[in-house]
């Protein structure tokens, strides 16, 4: 016999970029500028407080919703950061990264045949994460021409207004894109006037260049309505160790809560160490990564712009999302030039619409190979000319 | 202000092009060939050395750090003891500390014996040092913020989302 698969799994296509790996694969002189992590280890005072924990013995459960004391440094941190008043003992979350908040949330706020409305390009699991919920996808279109950010415009042309949920991600994965908070007060309001629940996928805030991350939980009626999700996978560095936090209403937070409780139970206890650690004394280790990043990022965008190819002015994350020379698909780009020349790159249709013809580059990656990678791409770029 | 960066990266790197410190700080390659010119003409940039790991080479080279003190009279200062003894090519880096003595001086050669003789005719019989203390390095872990250790490699998967 074969085990049947549910009805919901199959609705989920594989993942896009699966066959780019087996190319990759093939060949040892891969410069990759696919990656979504940062190429920085952990601060090294994290690293040193996750050892000291399991030297101490401190491999048992936590709490469901994390230890007190991090839940305390998350909320004066979100306060002080962001601007984001949260109580510790209700309106906190500590997760398995926040993709597993994210998942918590669909499973706690979605009713099946629902509507989540996500405005893309956007990570990719929000997508799979609502139909394993039995909710229906609403894809709304940003555009370049927009620099990526969400429109009224856009959410009224996909019909959102009748959805259940809207999902945003800024700094974006994958274009790069930010919202001020001049952009977001008419989605806000939008939210306001439609009865939506927000998803605010905010793991990128702290890789704001040119000015401050703003959420939209803090505009007027939206704290009421809105999930804010976080963590420090990104700008602490700490993907492997999985964790991350969702803030939010306390009967919503409970919610969540009870499906973590059974799931999960507890988000790792390490981690939660390494991550308490990082927020006492990590902040100058997070500004220089920013720091780096940022110069990278004027690299790289300068770069684009000398080889010809069209690139907006990312200013969040760590991505920019160059448009493919004309000729070429997003995918055929990618195959191509890695292929080709060894570097690897998404293809902008893995993120859903509005992706098409761009390219995903992350530059999460030392300077020396962003050189490199940038040269290759500007010899591809001239062979096919 | 773009003074401050172009010196970072510099600081990070001396071998970054003006092209690529250009391109990292959004200016021109004449602004930053200029400041950097400045820092230069001002004596804030006072050169370019490479971090080298000595272990990693067959020749020998011997490090010491020396500890000095000093005596001081009305005619001598720590400045007139201290432009004495930079001057010897021998003396890498020569700094005034504060704590148990006064000069903390980095001497480098070819052989334990050349530091030795150095030390013990050169520097100690000059009248105001009263106390030398030559502590040689026997290895060395971190240089100039470099750390001389095999690095670690980047064991990330090629796409992740």
């Amino acid at each position: 016999m074969t085990i049947e698969l549910s009805d919901r799994v199959k609705a989920v296509p594989p993942s896009g970029i699966r066959r780019f790996f087996e190319i990759a694969e093939e060949r040892d002189d891969v410069i990759s500028l696919g990656v979504g992590e940062p190429d920085f280890s952990t601060p090294w005072a994290a690293r040193d407080a996750a050892i000291a924990s399991l030297e101490q013995g401190k491999t048992s459960y936590t709490a469901n919703r994390g230890m007190r004391e991090l839940r305390e440094a998350i909320a004066d941190y979100a306060a002080d950061r962001f601007d984001l008043g949260y109580d510790p003992a209700e309106e906190i979350i500590v997760t398995a990264g926040a993709s597993e908040a994210v998942d918590l949330a669909f499973r706690a706020f979605v009713n099946p045949g629902d509507t989540v409305a996500i405005a893309q390009p956007s990570y990719i699991s929000y997508e799979p994460g609502v139909i394993f919920a039995g909710g229906e996808v609403l894809s709304v279109r940003t555009r370049e021409e927009d620099e990526f950010r969400l429109t009224v415009e856009a959410l009224e042309e996909a019909g959102a207004g009748d959805a259940e949920m809207l999902v945003l991600c800024y700094p974006n994965n994958p274009t790069g894109a930010i919202m001020r908070e001049e952009h977001l007060e008419p989605i806000a309001e939008f939210a306001r006037e439609h009865d939506l629940t927000v998803l605010s996928d905010e793991i990128y805030a702290e890789l704001t260049y040119e000015g401050e991350h703003t959420s939209i939980a803090t505009l007027e009626g939206m704290r009421e309505r809105t999930i804010v999700f976080n963590g420090f996978s990104k700008a602490h560095a700490m993907t492997g160790l999985r964790l991350g936090y969702a803030l939010g209403p306390a009967d919503a937070i409970t919610a969540m809560n009870k499906i973590h409780q059974y799931a999960m139970l507890s988000a790792p206890t390490t981690a939660q160490h390494a991550a308490l650690e990082a927020l006492d004394s990590c902040e100058n280790d997070v500004r220089e990564m920013v720091d780096q990043y940022d110069r990278r990022r004027q690299f790289v965008l300068s770069r684009f712009r000398e080889i010809g190819m069209d690139v907006f002015e990312a200013r969040g994350a760590f991505y920019c999302f160059p448009e493919v020379p004309e000729g070429f698909t997003a995918e055929e780009f990618a195959e191509g030039v890695l292929r080709e020349e060894g570097v690897a790159v998404v293809p902008g249709d893995v993120f859903g619409v509005g992706g098409e013809g761009h390219l995903r580059i992350s530059y999460a990656t030392g300077l020396g190979d962003l050189r490199e990678a940038l040269a290759r791409i500007e010899a591809f770029v001239a062979d096919h000319a | 202000m773009s003074e401050r960066e172009v010196l970072e990266l510099l600081r990070e790197n001396a071998r970054y092009s003006t092209a690529d410190i250009a391109r990292m700080t959004d200016l021109d390659e004449d602004e930053v060939e200029a400041t950097i010119e400045e820092l230069e003409a001002a004596g804030v940039v006072r050169g370019y050395q490479a971090v080298v790991d000595w272990d990693k080479l067959e020749d020998e080279r011997v490090r010491a750090e020396v500890e000095l003190n000093v005596r001081l009279d009305r005619e001598t200062g720590y400045a007139d003891i201290a432009e004495r003894l930079a001057r010897f090519p021998e003396v890498k880096a020569l700094r005034l500390v504060s704590g148990n003595y006064d000069f903390d001086m980095e001497v480098e050669a070819d052989s334990i014996r050349e530091v030795s003789q150095f030390v013990s005719e050169k520097v100690a019989p000059v009248p105001e040092i009263t106390q030398t203390v030559t502590h040689y390095v026997m290895t060395s872990y971190k240089e100039n913020g470099i750390e001389l250790g095999d690095g670690d490699e980047d064991d990330r998967l090629s796409f992740s989302p």
